[in-house]
């Protein structure tokens, strides 16, 4: 019953992203918090645990952005419903790893999601499709808000937000957004890359957060501290390197058009085709042609309706959904089976490429459209 | 010849070059002379590059009692804190400040919290205080024998907790 309100309702994950943002697939706040006086969730003992969801879980489930949402304790899910639920990053895998009074409830829209006996009390998380810091800000700021109307927040004057773990004190936030950076990572510049964003205390993690790896050359950029510089500083500067990635990553197409345009034609016609005949597809190997076709849709070698498909594929090939779409349980071998023909009957009837391009289509348009958040 | 390259902590000519391979991961970084030293680098094995320039020094062992700390509030040991990184309730951060301080201010941007505020908390713990220095108030009063003032401590008591019930209603 869980599952099928998911699947049936629309996702920011899965949908609705543009033209306009060629790399910023999506944007993503969480606000860690805790009550005052009560042990945070990794030390409290079962009893503490157990008060701070019979708190937190009706009073967040009560907010009216939560209304005909699912409200859920972790114990209650199945094994494949977590799975499905960390996929499309409205659990940890922490949380469903570990989900003795544990708890979450997610908004009808799947845009708002809350944590509850994570490694804090609360982890509150807003996401937007696209690039959209502002929104997403406003929306989560408005939640903790209302929140912090009925629940005792642990808050210290001089140090904010007290959070399980001090890396996280003060504001509590994590502000990050997942790009999508084929060209960089074609050009090998993605080391670079890395190396200078972590030096500016901006981290650089895969599709799946910590130790995941960069399939589909997606990455998440996100702040590292968050004591000392207030929520929207934070963004700011975060925004400030995004925008940087971003004209990296613009400037590497454009070189690889210049160049390399015969490679480029090559990659992405193998990808579809691929995609159209293969018989056996791993969910690694499936994102990085998906990766390619999107990559395609930006230099409008595709139709713009194929970039819907492709952002639906980055969640869809994962193994918890490639299982639920396959109604009965199947091996890993026969999940790669079943994946391939999923995608040979996506890609049935998308076009074949177009192999003639021009040059700094999409580009510059793309460059306006990611300003007007930063702005 | 390549160009000589500059140094990532500096402008200097960088003469140092370390790699490190960590899961199939490089890392590599370019130090002048004097920066090097000052990092301490004499044993590249026992570093993470990442963290020489992210992270200050490592000599300077940070001096500590040498006893080993709990949180009275909830038993969380000083061990444990070192263990995990983590700390047990809200109440340790004052517990182990003198260990936390110190740790913050190479892991954030500044020590003090310029971000948002929470005002109902400030709020009831604003009231929760006077009300503690209004009950100390009529304690001595009347141990004082000073009537009249007791009296109008209680009053205001009652009304602080009158406005306060209200607030939890809301």
């Amino acid at each position: 019953m869980l599952i099928k309100s998911i699947f049936g309702g629309k996702s920011e994950v899965t949908g609705s992203s543009t033209k306009k943002c060629p790399v910023v697939l999506m944007t993503r706040i969480r606000l860690a918090r805790n009550l005052a006086d009560i042990p945070f969730p990794g030390w409290a003992k079962a009893a503490h645990r157990e008060e701070v969801l019979g708190t937190c879980l009706p009073a967040v489930a009560s907010l009216a952005q939560m209304k005909r949402g699912i409200t859920a304790e972790l114990g209650d899910l199945s094994e494949l419903e977590k799975q499905i639920l960390v996929e499309r990053h409205l659990i940890s895998r922490e949380l469903s790893s570990t989900p003795d009074q544990a708890g979450v409830v997610i908004s009808k829209d799947q845009s708002v999601s809350v944590m509850i006996n994570e490694e804090d009390h609360m982890r509150i998380q807003v996401i937007k499709s696209g690039y959209r810091f502002k929104q997403a800000w406003n929306a989560i700021n408005g939640l903790d808000s209302e929140l912090e109307n009925t629940l005792p927040f642990a808050f210290s004057n001089k140090l904010g937000f007290l959070t399980a773990c001090p890396t996280n004190v003060g504001t509590g936030m994590r502000a990050s957004a997942m790009m999508h950076l084929p060209a960089l990572v074609i050009s090998s510049q993605m080391e670079k890359v890395v190396r200078a964003v972590n030096q500016l205390g901006i981290a650089v993690r895969g599709l799946f957060g910590e130790g995941s790896d960069a399939s589909g050359s997606i990455f998440q950029i996100s702040n590292q501290t968050t004591l000392g510089e207030s929520e929207e500083e934070i963004i700011k500067r975060l925004s400030a390197v995004l925008k940087t990635i971003i004209d990296q990553e613009m400037n590497a197409r454009e070189k690889i058009l210049e160049k390399d345009c015969n490679k480029l034609y090559d990659k992405i016609g193998r990808a579809y085709g691929i995609l159209q005949n293969s018989h056996l597809l791993t969910s690694s190997e499936c994102m990085n042609l998906a990766s390619l076709v999107r990559f395609g849709v930006d230099l409008e070698m595709f139709p713009e309706k194929t970039r819907n498909v492709v952002d639906g594929i980055f969640i869809e090939c994962q193994p918890g959904h490639i299982q639920y779409h396959a109604t009965e349980t199947i091996e890993s071998s026969k999940r790669d089976a079943f994946r391939a023909q999923y995608m040979r009957e996506l890609f049935e009837n998308v076009e074949k490429p177009i192999y003639s391009l021009k040059k700094s289509d999409g580009s510059d348009e793309g460059k306006d459209a990611e300003q007007e958040d930063t702005k | 010849m390549a160009k000589p390259l500059k140094c990532d902590l500096c402008d200097s000519q960088a003469t140092v070059h370390l790699t490190q391979i960590v899961n199939n991961q490089i890392h590599k970084i370019d130090l002048c002379e004097s920066c090097a030293e000052a990092k301490g680098i004499t044993d590249p094995n026992g570093y993470s590059l990442a963290d020489l320039l992210v992270k200050p020094p490592a000599n300077e062992e940070v001096s500590e009692p040498a006893g080993s700390l709990v949180c009275s509030k909830c038993g969380y040991t000083q061990r444990e804190f070192k263990k995990t990184g983590r700390v047990g309730c809200p109440s340790c951060y004052e517990a182990f400040s003198g260990l936390i301080r110190p740790a913050l201010e190479t892991m954030h941007k500044g020590e003090n919290h310029r971000g948002k505020v929470p005002l109902k908390a400030m709020e009831r713990r604003s009231y929760e205080d006077r009300l503690n220095e209004l009950e100390l108030d009529l304690k001595t009063a009347i141990e004082e024998e000073q009537y009249e003032d007791a009296a109008k401590f209680r009053d205001e008591i009652i009304e602080l907790k009158k406005s306060l019930a209200a607030q939890e209603i809301e």
